[in-house]
């Protein structure tokens, strides 16, 4: 999916907002659409892009969206710094900068004919609904599907709807847990390795992919592991300071890998000798 | 002028040494900037010799030259008239091709859109005159860099495109050099369109040229030349063969990739974390380092905008910030990043070590922090 060598690949191309969804109190949804007659981004689950607010700077932000030839760009953003408040502050009509699609994607062809099991921690469902759509849209190519959800209260649960109606289908297994909640919430407590006991797969036909805090993804791995999963089974998708998206500035390396093109997602196997170290 | 694919130019010509006197240097750059090149090279600046434009050969550090050590540098007189008796300064030739600060677009607000403006004019064409071997090798690692994987730097690429190189082989070894144990120099065997070996003393004073390019030997036509002599040529070697046997350092190569991985948790970083003071020296003196930051900024009525490239660090906090801290919090870990980067991950990501040997980043760090001798206490820890 990525593009071959671009004459200037730090330039922005204009999208203009078509539509703004409020998720959470932090956390909103931008549909984007090329400005003039230039063709819908074609993309893979799991792959980002830079997303530009004029004047205000650039971010790395997944696509959330359906691959299957949407002409819509979808993009769900926690509002944290400079450049995310700006992007909240956009309304239908606003034009912003897309660079991309960068990096690799989920999967989602290997697994067919296997069991699925997708784990996400609080804003990490982004991607991982972008393989969801990948996966409804051929729903006979796949095993059992376990979507396995957490979040930090139920009022940051992201794409709620979607959830609830996805959950209502009797060919996935849809789990929702929160870190903490009031006495109003009659769901689960707990991170989201305890809703792993819930999730029934064939350990030996099974591929794994996890989106969310490192942590999260360490002891889900573990716990998968546990189950009988081997590490080449096992996805995840990886965060670091990114500028430029095309691995030139050296922001995202961790050891050999420039996450931004060799990831985010990469298989388990490749970076376990990486992963959960402090500091690299 | 030396192509990206510079090896193929250099097969294709047939090459010639050649004989050269110091008046015919100014003729070279005379003839050079001519054609519209800007010659720049080494210079003596504040105490240092740097790289900035030359007019005349009167411009280079005559008869200077340097002494350096971890931590030290100063220049004194050789006593003779050479016009490269030194080694490098803290300047790389990546300042031209990948400026430390260039303004990569511009743009203004359209109503509710932005316009972007058009791409800028044309870059500099540059003679670099005076480029060492190592440093040769350095720019071909930052070609690997920024021209060679699926992404290119259009600046970088226009400008090294365009250049004219003069290298200039080692007849003095620096006192932190080690390009041997590196195999970049002292003599250059590739990415140069001329390259002069300097022999001076016993009342004569002359260079040994090699053309490395088609460019390089139809500009001889413009020079007073001649053949070299047997005997000059051998004087020349002997000079190379003498600086490569007066290396200061050296630094084991083998097997340091996986050396370096298995030893994310070796003490030793603790011990050099306790000395470095995080201050970046090393990077920018660096002729490979490469990374950079990308800013955005506006005039003060916000429409108009433009995006920045000025270079970054690793060793600094911001360099690894991610929503809530840094990932690198501590000097062990950045020191850690950058030295296991420049020798280890550079071999996956580019197929090449980060480092050239030239020393810069010894001579440079204000606390003498040695690669090679953390190299070398990571490797004996293992023993």
């Amino acid at each position: 999916m990525s593009p071959g060598p671009c004459e200037s690949p730090m330039r922005p191309q204009p999208y203009v907002v078509r539509g703004v969804r409020r998720e959470t109190h932090d956390v909103f949804t931008l549909e984007l659409e090329p400005a003039g007659d230039a063709a819908p981004l074609a993309f893979g689950p799991g792959q980002f892009t830079m997303l530009y607010a004029f004047g205000m700077g650039e971010v790395p932000i997944s696509i959330s969206g359906d691959p299957a030839g949407n002409t819509m760009l979808v993009h769900t953003i926690r509002a944290v710094g400079t450049v995310t408040r700006a992007l909240e502050r956009c309304r239908k009509g606003d034009v912003l900068g897309v660079r991309g699609p960068f990096g690799t994607c989920w999967p989602v062809d290997e697994a067919a004919g296997k069991d699925v099991v997708l784990a996400a921690g609080g804003i990490g469902l982004a991607p991982l609904r972008s393989v969801m759509y990948r996966l409804l849209a051929r729903r006979e190519r796949y095993g059992r599907i376990a979507l396995l959800y957490g979040t930090r209260t139920p009022e940051d649960i992201v794409y709620r709807d979607e959830l609830e109606e996805w959950r209502g289908r009797l060919d996935l297994n849809v789990q929702v847990t929160v870190d903490r909640a009031g006495s109003d919430w009659r769901g689960n407590v707990g991170a989201v390795t305890t809703l792993l006991p819930r999730a029934e797969f064939d350990p030996a036909n099974t591929v794994a992919m996890f989106c969310g805090p490192e942590v999260m993804m360490r002891f889900t791995m573990l716990a998968l592991m546990k189950r009988g999963l081997q590490a080449e089974q096992m996805y995840l998708s990886m965060e670091r300071n990114m500028k430029c998206g095309i691995g030139l500035c050296g922001h995202c390396q961790l050891g050999p890998f420039f996450i931004c093109k060799d990831g985010p997602v990469f298989p388990y196997d490749r970076v376990k000798w990486l992963f959960g170290r402090e500091e690299i | 002028m030396t192509t990206v694919n510079g090896d193929m130019t250099e097969q294709l010509h047939d090459k010639r040494t050649v004989v050269i006197e110091p008046a015919g240097l100014d003729r070279l750059i005379e003839v050079l900037s001519r054609q519209g090149y800007e010659v720049v090279g080494p210079t003596l600046r504040d105490g240092a010799i740097i790289y900035d434009r030359l007019a005349s050969t009167a411009d280079l550090p005559v008869g200077w030259t340097d002494e350096q050590g971890p931590g030290t540098y100063r220049l004194r007189r050789r006593g003779d008239n050479a016009l490269f008796g030194y080694a490098v300064g803290p300047h790389s030739w990546k300042k031209f091709l990948f400026p430390p600060a260039l303004t990569l677009w511009r743009a203004r607000q359209a109503g509710e859109s932005f316009e972007m403006e058009a791409e800028t004019a044309a870059e500099p064409r540059y003679v670099f005159f005076g480029v060492r071997p190592c440093e040769l090798q350095a720019m071909e690692i930052q070609d690997r860099v920024f021209m060679k994987g699926a992404h290119i730097d259009p600046s970088y690429r226009s400008r090294r495109e365009n250049i004219f190189v003069v290298a200039v082989n080692c007849g003095h070894a620096g006192g932190t050099c080690f390009c041997v144990s590196m195999q970049t120099g002292p003599r250059a065997t590739f990415g140069h369109d001329l390259a002069l070996t300097e022999v001076v003393g016993n009342g004569s004073h002359y260079f040994v040229v090699e053309t490395g390019s088609g460019a390089g030997a139809e500009i001889l036509d413009d020079i007073p030349h001649r053949e070299a002599r047997d005997e000059e040529i051998a004087a020349a070697d002997r000079l190379l063969c003498d600086t490569a046997g007066r290396m200061s350092r050296e630094l084991e190569t083998n097997g340091i990739r996986d050396l370096l991985y298995r030893n994310y948790e070796n003490p030793r970083w603790d011990d050099v974390a306790g000395r470095c003071l995080t201050c970046a020296n090393c990077t920018f003196v660096c002729p490979t380092c490469f990374c950079h930051t990308v800013e955005d900024v506006t005039d003060l009525d916000g429409r108009h905008a433009e995006r920045r490239r000025p270079w970054d660090f690793c060793f600094t906090a911001d360099f690894s910030y991610l929503h809530g801290g840094s990932v690198r919090s501590s000097a062990k870990s950045r020191y850690r990043q950058w030295m296991t980067h420049k020798l280890a991950a550079w071999i996956d990501q580019f197929g090449t070590s980060g480092c050239v040997g030239c020393g810069r980043c010894i001579t440079w760090c204000p606390v003498g922090i040695d690669i090679t001798e953390e190299a070398r206490a990571i490797r004996e820890s293992e023993r």
